[in-house]
């Protein structure tokens, strides 16, 4: 078959047709897999949740304002029951040596900090990264804010950061610092 | 036309003698980017497989019906509908995956090998033999990027698609950016003086 010559109707048509083709064939796969990512998402911050909290039975979301910025920051609390048995706030630094980190922080209903889990991160792989291993986050678990300085040591705190990775470090300290101003908006509301 | 194309030669091609990554030099930003671990390499490579078989053969299949003067961006819609279909596959039914190559996914559109393929082979060949050089060369470079991986992360993880057989960490820096370069260069000399000989 001989080529289309390229006159301006042609040109129209050919980019026309294709284009409406490749969005109705988008369009489809795109209703395809919305559940699924859906899903995906909400399982991911269920993990999360379960992981940083003492069992539960239910928990409800709120939206708070963040201390420092206009962007919302949400926050769940969990029940037993009618009892509180803790909250977990997702919160977030900027001041990640690869940008933003996320981060679910659970928080008991006296204050003390039950667990952590990173949502996401882009820090240096094999140093800030490292963020996500015991070694350094356990030493926040059952720690209280008033009597366990949320500051890396160099900055006259009571975290030990991670070797060659101080500014992740310090940016993991400014999260929860900032889930803890959250916590306490919280709390004072009730 | 196609029948004349020896189709084990067009297969073989991308495989080794034209390798798009080690050979061609194209597509160097996921290479690098990408390989800090052997499944990211895996998962890329298929990935762009993917879309350079189907789209090699789309376009090979319209390339009548396309004026010369706007070709590119037809092909260009066509390989962008196919990577976001792509996309919206991984991050529904792998998500994991979808999250360690990021937007590197998105980025398969601007990857010079498919568009380059999509004009220097699939525009004038017929449709068979384009799913054959789709998938030569897809597969020389999910090869490529999966060995670079396979490197990167037994240097510098000390781990083999995420199986980690040493304690502690390994040499970082093959895990970070240098690595890739370092790594890569060591690939292409290795290919070159491997084709030299034949």
């Amino acid at each position: 078959m001989k080529k289309k010559e390229s006159t301006l109707k042609n040109m129209l048509l050919s980019l026309a047709i294709v284009a409406g083709i490749a969005g109705v064939c988008l369009g489809f796969v795109y209703g395809l897999t919305k559940d699924r990512i859906d899903q995906a998402a909400q399982a991911k911050k269920e993990n999360a949740l379960k992981s940083v909290l003492p069992a539960f039975e239910k928990s409800e979301t709120l939206q708070m304002d963040a201390p420092d910025d206009t962007r919302k920051i949400e926050v769940f609390k969990a029940f037993n029951g009618e009892e509180l048995v803790g909250v977990a706030v997702s919160t977030y630094t900027k001041k990640g040596f690869g940008g933003e980190i996320d981060l679910m922080v659970g928080i008991l209903p006296d204050g003390t900090l039950n667990k952590v889990s990173v949502l996401s991160m882009s820090e240096t792989p094999g140093l800030g990264t490292k963020m996500t291993d015991p070694g350094f986050y356990t030493q926040f678990e059952g720690k209280h804010p008033d009597t366990f300085k949320m500051l890396v040591k160099k900055d006259g705190g009571d975290v030990d950061a991670i070797t060659s990775a101080t500014i992740s470090s310090r940016a993991y300290c400014d999260a929860l610092s900032r889930a803890y101003k959250v916590f306490n908006q919280v709390v004072s509301n009730n | 036309m196609s029948a004349k194309i020896n189709q084990w030669k067009n297969f073989s091609k991308g495989l080794v003698k034209e390798n798009p990554a080690l050979v061609l030099m194209l597509g160097m930003c996921p290479t690098l980017a990408v390989t800090s671990s052997a499944i990211n390499g895996l998962g890329m490579g298929l990935a762009t497989t993917f879309v350079l078989v189907l789209s090699n053969m789309l376009i090979s299949a319209i390339k009548t019906q396309v004026p010369d003067k706007v070709r590119i961006p037809c092909f260009i819609v066509v390989i962008a509908a196919f990577v976001t279909v792509v996309d919206l596959l991984i991050k529904g039914f792998v998500p994991a995956l979808g999250e360690s190559l990021g937007v590197f996914i998105p980025l398969i559109v601007v990857n010079c090998i498919v568009l380059g393929r999509a004009e220097a082979f699939a525009s004038k060949n017929g449709v068979f033999s384009s799913l054959i050089d789709g998938l030569g060369m897809g597969l020389g470079f999910t090869f490529a990027l999966t060995i670079l991986g396979i490197i990167r992360e037994v240097l510098g993880a000390g781990a083999i698609f995420g199986n980690k057989f040493i304690d502690g960490d390994g040499i970082i820096v093959f895990i970070l950016a240098p690595g890739a370069f370092i790594v890569l260069g060591f690939l292409v000399a290795l290919v070159r003086q491997l084709s030299k000989k034949n």
